[in-house]
């Protein structure tokens, strides 16, 4: 019997608020959802929308980033710096077919390991009714597709014989690894 | 060329710390699952990995089986990461070849299912696996510490902690906002449960502290600025216009009986209210520093309204006999501006202490609408020999048939106003059940009244406290159990008559009973300054949720902040009596003291450089640090980390278009590898 599917959260916690109230919420033997996998970065700042994109790409199904409230950054303002890659990031994801709603920023101080909870609670929910996002599929799916389409394209060359305005296909070009 | 990248020896150790990791999580079960995977040499579940055979096991086996690589799935790093870098670097390697797993504060303790939380061990520890492949040999900067120490707030706990550090010989700068030190002790008129004077204990200290040859006392003044880091503050401080200048006053007084005012008139914030001051005072005859203060609010030599830079304006009307008085000490100036000056210093303590709840906020309890109706700080001053009535206990209300000010015979104490109640603060406070009796043991004494005491639960831990607890019994002061509902002057009674009726629940007998007394003492709760959350921000710390100061760990870190050389002490932390005060202030001048004696600060290696060669110089990360340490050569058109000013929270490295910054123990690589550690799992 296969488990049945839950969604996977990737966060990104900044070390003195977020990540504090990670603690905190254990410390407090707070209960949640076990789907979520934290990663400590020293401010929200760091996060590299590549995280975020890598994350969804690797399977993730959503993504929370968590930092200090505003104006109570560790690094004066690091946080507002995430709200602005953010804001355009979600832009892109809309582009990219993925649901804005899958990655989330939550301002959590050291003290609320309560919010710590309900966020990943409530993000849980959420996704769990968006489904998978299942990229890897995807991808996998795509390629099988390209290759398909690439597989078509010979056979098709290939019946119609050489094409006449060109001469025979030069040979390819040495692979070079760098 | 690059040496031959040597082959990956990762040790990974599983702690079961007691049952509260082994109870959620198969400690076995991950140590076999992580043993499989590459590059693992050796994987090993222990009890209590901390525990000194715990950290000689990774020793040992560093040495034995050649690990260059360690791994510890434990509690969080926050609390442990330090003790597992030492242990790894004791082992022969570079500390930060280590990486920590949290599966207990962010698993074991959070989840309910035990096969979820196994796979989800699993999962973070193949990350670290994953991730600790990336790790470099780095060092530890160390940062020269500046030996003075800044103490915020001249309460009980910022005398303590200022005075104990002078005495080790330390320079130190105490910051008061009022005029005088002394805080809210300096109000009371005897602690508990001893019962010695507070102003014997207190005014020698605070004395003390204004001669000290190592501090510089500074009262009315406020911190505005704070920059820099551990070892290397820069603070700004308000020296708030006094119209004194401080080094010809000599606390003689002539000054006040000349006032113009021939009687005091205005209300004196220091009696709470109860008595009266003039325009030119001293807060209390024991204040420190003996200075004196004119309020330019209702000084006559002042206009009403400001100067367009906010400080008031000189009418030079008054006649100034307080300027006479002064004679050729020429102590007065009313030209006196605000003053801005800017100390270095390498530690700072925060003791800026609590305010009491406003009793208004209950309003069933008729403060502000009954006279007699009083709140416990009014009482310490009350029954102070130096407070407004000289210790005598008169009620505001109420005359005796003679005309002199009524005694009252019967007084009621309501305890927890404010305290452990869901529509005000949640939180004891601590100190009432305490002071209450203390009070009710004075009045006692003071009146010869009936007393009684409405509590919830008696709360009498500490030394020598329970057996004070028995001393009021044995008094024969009442005590009564249950929250009370009202304060009310509807009489139902002839003998309710003029009295106040404290309607209550006794839950010990089990009836509603009505209780007529002349005098009613709410006993408020504490509860952060009504600024915490400025000073909070000034000197980057954190508050809980109530809006006390939050210390770093509550039993391994109770002074310290998450700001390191940012300390706290006393009630801006949270409630407790002088005693724990005191204790705390020790504490937190010893931790500066550990900072300043050592000399230097070991800074986290967690800074970012440039990749010279792949920097295109779009020059995206220099307006994003905060700190400005990214500067740009424009020779080369280039830009370069000033190392010595970064901070390490990566904000440009995530920014950098070309990924040309790298962030020591934040590399791209490590943090890409976490990601795909994490999702590894089926």
């Amino acid at each position: 019997m296969t488990k049945p599917w839950t969604p996977r959260i990737v966060a990104f916690f900044c070390n003195w608020c977020t990540y504090t109230a990670a603690d905190l919420a254990g410390v407090s033997r707070l209960k949640y959802a076990s789907n979520v996998r934290v990663i400590r970065l020293m401010c929200s700042g760091r996060v590299d929308p590549q995280f975020i994109l890598d994350a969804l790409a690797r399977g993730a199904d959503g993504v929370l980033i968590g930092g200090c409230h505003p104006g109570d950054c560790h690094y004066v303002e690091g946080n507002y710096k995430m709200l602005r890659r953010f804001e355009l990031l979600k832009r892109m994801l809309v582009d990219f077919g993925i649901e804005p709603q899958r990655v989330r920023l939550e301002w959590i101080s050291a003290a609320e390991g309560e919010k710590v909870k309900t966020v990943i609670n409530e993000m849980t929910q959420q996704l769990q009714a968006l489904g998978p996002l299942g990229m890897p599929q995807k991808f996998t799916a795509w390629d099988q597709e390209l290759e398909h389409l690439a597989q078509a394209v010979q056979a098709r060359d290939a019946a119609a014989g050489p094409c006449p305005t060109h001469a025979a296909p030069s040979p390819t070009p040495e692979v070079v690894h760098v | 060329m690059s040496a031959k990248k040597e082959e990956l020896r990762i040790g990974f150790y599983v702690c079961h710390c007691g049952h509260n990791i082994a109870s959620m999580v198969d400690c076995v079960a991950v140590a076999r699952s992580v043993e499989k995977l590459p590059g693992v040499a050796l994987a090993r579940d222990y009890k209590y990995m901390c525990s000194d055979p715990g950290q000689v096991l990774i020793q040992q086996d560093i040495r034995e089986h050649k690990l260059n690589r360690i791994v510890v799935a434990s509690c969080s790093p926050l609390l442990h990461e330090h003790t597992f870098r030492g242990a790894t670097e004791a082992g022969g390697l570079n500390p930060f070849y280590f990486h920590m797993v949290n599966i207990r504060e962010h698993d074991s303790w959070v989840h309910t299912d035990r096969q979820e939380a196994t796979e989800k061990a699993k999962a973070l520890a193949e990350a670290a696996i994953r991730r600790v492949a990336h790790h470099k040999a780095l060092e530890i900067k160390k940062v020269p510490i500046h030996p003075d120490v800044l103490v915020v707030g001249g309460g009980i706990a910022g005398i303590h902690a200022a005075m104990t550090l002078a005495n080790a010989g330390k320079k130190v700068y105490l910051v008061e906002r009022e005029p005088s030190i002394g805080g809210h002790m300096a109000k009371f008129d005897k602690t508990f449960p001893t019962l010695d004077c507070a102003a014997c204990i207190l005014t020698p200290k605070m004395s003390e502290v204004g001669s000290h040859p190592n501090i510089t006392l500074w009262t009315y003044s406020d911190v505005t600025k704070v920059d820099g880091y551990v070892g290397n503050y820069t603070v700004q401080v308000k020296r708030k216009a006094r119209y004194i200048i401080e080094d010809l006053c000599t606390g003689c007084q002539d000054c006040i009986p000349n006032c113009v005012f021939k009687e005091p008139k205005f209300t004196d914030d220091f009696n709470e209210g109860l008595g009266k001051r003039k325009p030119v005072y001293i807060p209390f005859p024991q204040a420190t520093p003996q200075v004196v203060v004119i309020d330019p609010e209702v000084c006559l030599n002042f206009k009403r309204g400001k100067n367009p830079d906010g400080s008031p304006i000189v009418s030079d009307k008054c006649k100034k006999t307080c300027v006479e008085a002064c004679g050729e000490k020429n102590a007065i100036d009313f030209t006196q501006k605000d003053e801005l000056k800017e100390i270095k210093v390498g530690n700072i303590i925060v003791c800026t202490g609590f305010k009491t709840f406003d009793a208004g906020r209950v309003p069933a309890y008729g403060y502000g609408t009954y006279k007699n109706v009083y709140t416990s700080l009014e009482i310490e001053r009350l029954v102070n020999a130096s407070g407004p009535t000289g210790g005598e206990v008169i009620l505001r209300e109420g005359k005796n048939p003679d005309g002199s000010p009524k005694t009252p015979k019967s007084i009621g104490i309501i305890h927890c106003v404010g305290s452990r109640d869901k529509k005000t603060n949640i939180w004891c406070s601590r100190v009432c059940c305490m002071y209450s009796m203390k009070l009710a043991h004075l009045l006692k004494e003071h009146t010869d009244a009936e007393l009684y005491n409405f509590y919830i639960d008696m709360r009498t831990p500490g030394k020598g406290y329970e057996e004070f607890y028995n001393k009021l019994l044995e008094e024969g002061t009442h005590f009564i159990r249950g929250r009370v509902g009202e304060v009310t002057d509807w009489a139902m009674t002839p003998e309710e008559e003029g009295k106040l009726v404290i309607r209550v629940e006794d839950t010990l007998a089990g009836v509603v009973r009505r209780i007529p007394v002349d005098m009613v003492v709410l006993a408020t709760g504490l509860e952060p300054q009504a600024d915490a959350g400025d000073v909070r921000r000034l000197f980057n710390m954190s508050c809980g949720g109530d809006g006390w100061f939050l210390e770093r760990h509550p039993k391994l870190a109770p002074v310290n902040t998450f700001t390191d050389g940012v300390f706290l002490a006393g009630c801006c932390q949270g409630p407790k009596d002088i005693p724990d005060t005191v204790a705390q202030a020790g504490a937190a001048a010893a931790e500066a003291m550990v900072l300043i004696d050592r000399g230097y600060v070991e800074q986290e290696p967690n800074t970012a450089f440039i990749l010279d060669q792949e920097c295109s110089g779009c020059k995206s990360c220099i307006p994003l640090c905060p700190y400005t340490a990214i500067l740009f050569d424009e020779e080369r058109k280039k830009a370069y980390i000033n190392e010595a000013l970064c901070k390490g929270c990566g904000t440009c490295v995530g920014a950098c278009p070309s990924s040309s910054i790298v962030q020591n123990l934040f590399e791209d690589s490590e943090i890409f590898s976490e990601i795909e550690g994490v999702l590894s799992y089926d």
